[in-house]
């Protein structure tokens, strides 16, 4: 990139028309003008709801009447989190826990099965290894919503609903995350050192915890975050499977409680269960940015 | 059989393949090393069993299961015995294609999706030109990525159910600015106009998702040959022309699978609608999309598995037909395309020929 920027420097000082170069400059300073305003305008779109959303969680209802906007926190925080955990539905506590053990089984059943299937496909020379891999591809988009009746059916005919199981299990079968480790595998597995462990007498189940697991934590990094950030925003699943199971509703499903009644008039306390609710995405957000943003380019897969 | 040799997996490089060759040989004179190699090979199956039995036990089972239940009289929470619909086999198909709500649910899902895809692609393709530019280059890039993708990460349910606050009526942060700056008289209630609803979850879904479209597209852009660019920037191209003719073109494959994947989670959208109203499609059916009609058909209180099932093999074909139109459209025109030239050069050669001939008569 540098290379052609700096090409383009020595092409523009040795043109031999001034005005050409002038206009090229009028223009290009009109373009970052306009660039410059768009991408912030942009930026701004993205950030002030969530701005209004932590900013009004901190404010009296009657604050908010007032004036719905305000840049400056106010001091009834603990007032609305008061007001929201006093009635029985909406407990945030239970939501964390029940979203994390859902989230955290997930995530590990998906990224260690994975990579083990990812394994199979790249090191091994089997018969069907081919024809798997071609089918891999083929159940890609297939979205989940539209199988669910079948499964929440199958599921209460083996009394799993009200159970985690049946949104944590699944993902032992996640075709995305199987292609993306075997794109990752492929060109990176160092076939020597498995060679040199195979003479050394190493099991193939040893190699693969004790040589491949390790090598592939970048990869496995970054399908854990897609994972658990999927897995925790899911909606649709657990409100089937998770309905009348009052104890294990998860975040999203509580977050759609605040629509109820209760909160009508109180809008502080609404913004603090939607704070509540963010929260840890944003934390997660905003240490691992780098590694998200890399990882959609390498083709994170819709969810 | 050179047991080494598929070790190796598929070198392409011959010099390994012929290093693999020479230990295969040497190696298959020891008999126990040759047992060992095959029996290794025999993982990639064991290793693949977990994902298979899932797969077949969470996925494929319910699959034919929901097909199942689509022909079936499957109805309630506690019916007893399930039997085949003998007189109209697609009797709840029949019933599907006539009801109302699921006929405007669809049009609704397609609606929105068009609203949001098509402003989101060309806000995409706008940001990726800008931030792929070889001159001028857009400083704080990282910045933008990092602040455009961020929505995308945040739970659907509750960017709803905040964009429902925001929209708040009559007293609400969208109402107070609108009157503010005067481009209202008086509050506006979005969610309860039609239209206005639609557009609320169209615009929800295009701001949660053009940062990822824009980083899929670079993403693409830089994948594109640096030497095309070169030769472009040599030969004088301005940058919209290089965009034109050059990174539009190479992007054809991962718009298309950008349009692919986005339809398919378009016409199963139900996080946004569900959460930003009622969660039975208020207004009037505005927001009502095909997943919620499903996911009402059942726990709306009736438990019709029949109508559920059948509805969502119906949005199961459309979304493969329409798949597949997609891609088959695309591969064809290319290959049409081929074709064409191919043709066009052999005409041409057969010119250059005949004129050969004729100036060698003559």
């Amino acid at each position: 990139m540098t290379l052609i920027t700096e090409n383009n420097d020595v092409q523009t000082g040795f043109a031999p028309e001034e005005p050409i170069i002038v206009k090229r400059k009028k223009k290009s300073i009109a373009f970052k003008i306009i660039a410059y305003v768009v991408c912030i305008f942009l930026a701004l779109l993205s950030i002030f709801p969530f701005w209004v959303m932590f900013i009004n969680a901190t404010r009296s209802s009657g604050e908010i009447t007032g004036h719905p906007v305000s840049l400056i926190p106010s001091n009834h925080l603990s007032q609305n989190i008061e007001y929201i955990t006093k009635y029985d539905d909406f407990k945030p506590l239970r939501g964390f826990t029940n979203s994390f053990i859902v989230s955290a089984g997930t995530t590990l059943c998906a990224v260690y099965f994975s990579t083990m299937t990812a394994f199979a496909l790249v090191d091994y020379e089997w018969k069907l290894k081919n024809a798997f891999f071609t089918f891999i591809m083929a159940i890609l988009m297939i979205p989940a919503q539209l199988t669910g009746i079948g499964f929440y059916k199958f599921m209460y005919q083996i009394h799993l609903t009200g159970s985690f199981l049946p949104l944590i299990l699944p993902s032992i079968a996640a075709a995305s995350t199987v292609f993306f480790m075997r794109q990752y595998m492929k060109p990176s597995l160092p076939m020597e050192i498995l060679q040199s462990a195979r003479i050394d007498g190493a099991g193939e189940i040893r190699i693969f915890h004790t040589i491949v697991l390790p090598l592939m934590k970048p990869a496995m990094a970054t399908q854990a975050i897609f994972a658990f950030v999927n897995s925790w925003n899911q909606l649709f699943m657990p409100q089937m499977l998770l309905l009348s199971a009052k104890e294990k509703k998860t975040m999203p499903m509580m977050v759609s409680l605040l629509r109820g009644d209760i909160y009508k008039t109180e809008y502080g306390s609404i913004y603090v269960g939607l704070s509540m609710s963010v929260l840890p995405l944003f934390v997660i957000y905003f240490l691992l940015s780098k590694y998200i943003i890399a990882g959609v380019a390498l083709g994170g897969v819709k969810g | 059989m050179e047991p080494f040799d598929n070790e190796k997996g598929a070198a392409d490089e011959t010099t390994t393949v012929n290093a693999g060759e020479q230990i295969a040989t040497d190696m298959s004179a020891v008999p126990t090393r040759k047992r060992r190699s095959l029996n290794h090979n025999v993982f990639g199956y064991i290793f693949s069993i977990p994902f298979v039995l899932a797969y077949l036990v969470f996925h494929l089972y319910p699959t034919f299961y929901t097909i199942y239940l689509s022909f079936t009289d499957a109805m309630g929470l506690t019916q007893e015995k399930i039997s085949f619909l003998t007189d109209d086999v697609f009797n709840n198909y029949k019933r599907i294609l006539d009801n109302s709500v699921f006929k405007e649910g669809f049009i609704n899902t397609f609606l929105i999706w068009i609203m949001n895809f098509v402003p989101q692609m060309l806000l995409a393709l706008l940001l990726t030109a800008w931030f792929t530019r070889h001159r001028n280059k857009i400083r704080g890039q990282g910045f933008f990525k990092v602040v455009f993708y961020m929505p995308n990460i945040i739970t659907a349910a509750s960017v709803a159910l905040l964009f429902n606050s925001l929209l708040g009526y009559p007293v609400g942060p969208l109402n107070g600015i609108f009157q503010s700056i005067g481009l209202f008289d008086k509050p506006f209630d979005f969610l309860d106009n039609k239209l206005a609803a639609r557009i609320t979850v169209a615009f929800i879904q295009f701001w949660m998702w053009y940062g990822y479209t824009m980083i899929i597209l670079i993403s693409g852009v830089l994948g594109i040959s640096p030497e095309i660019f070169e030769s472009a920037d040599v030969d004088g191209a301005s940058e919209f022309k290089t965009f034109i003719h050059i990174t539009l073109p190479n992007l054809k494959p991962i718009m298309l699978y950008t349009l692919v994947t986005s339809l398919i989670g378009g016409l199963t959208m139900y996080d946004i609608p569900v959460s930003i109203t009622n969660g039975k499609g208020a207004p009037r059916n505005a927001t009502m999309t095909n997943t919620i009609f499903i996911y009402n058909q059942v726990f709306g209180g009736s438990y019709s598995y029949r109508t559920a099932s059948a509805a969502s093999m119906v949005i199961f074909l459309v979304i493969i037909v329409l798949s597949v139109f997609v891609f088959k459209m695309l591969s064809d025109k290319d290959e049409v395309r081929e074709k064409k030239e191919n043709k066009k050069r052999m005409k041409e050669f057969k010119r250059a020929q005949k004129l050969q001939q004729q100036g060698g008569a003559f």
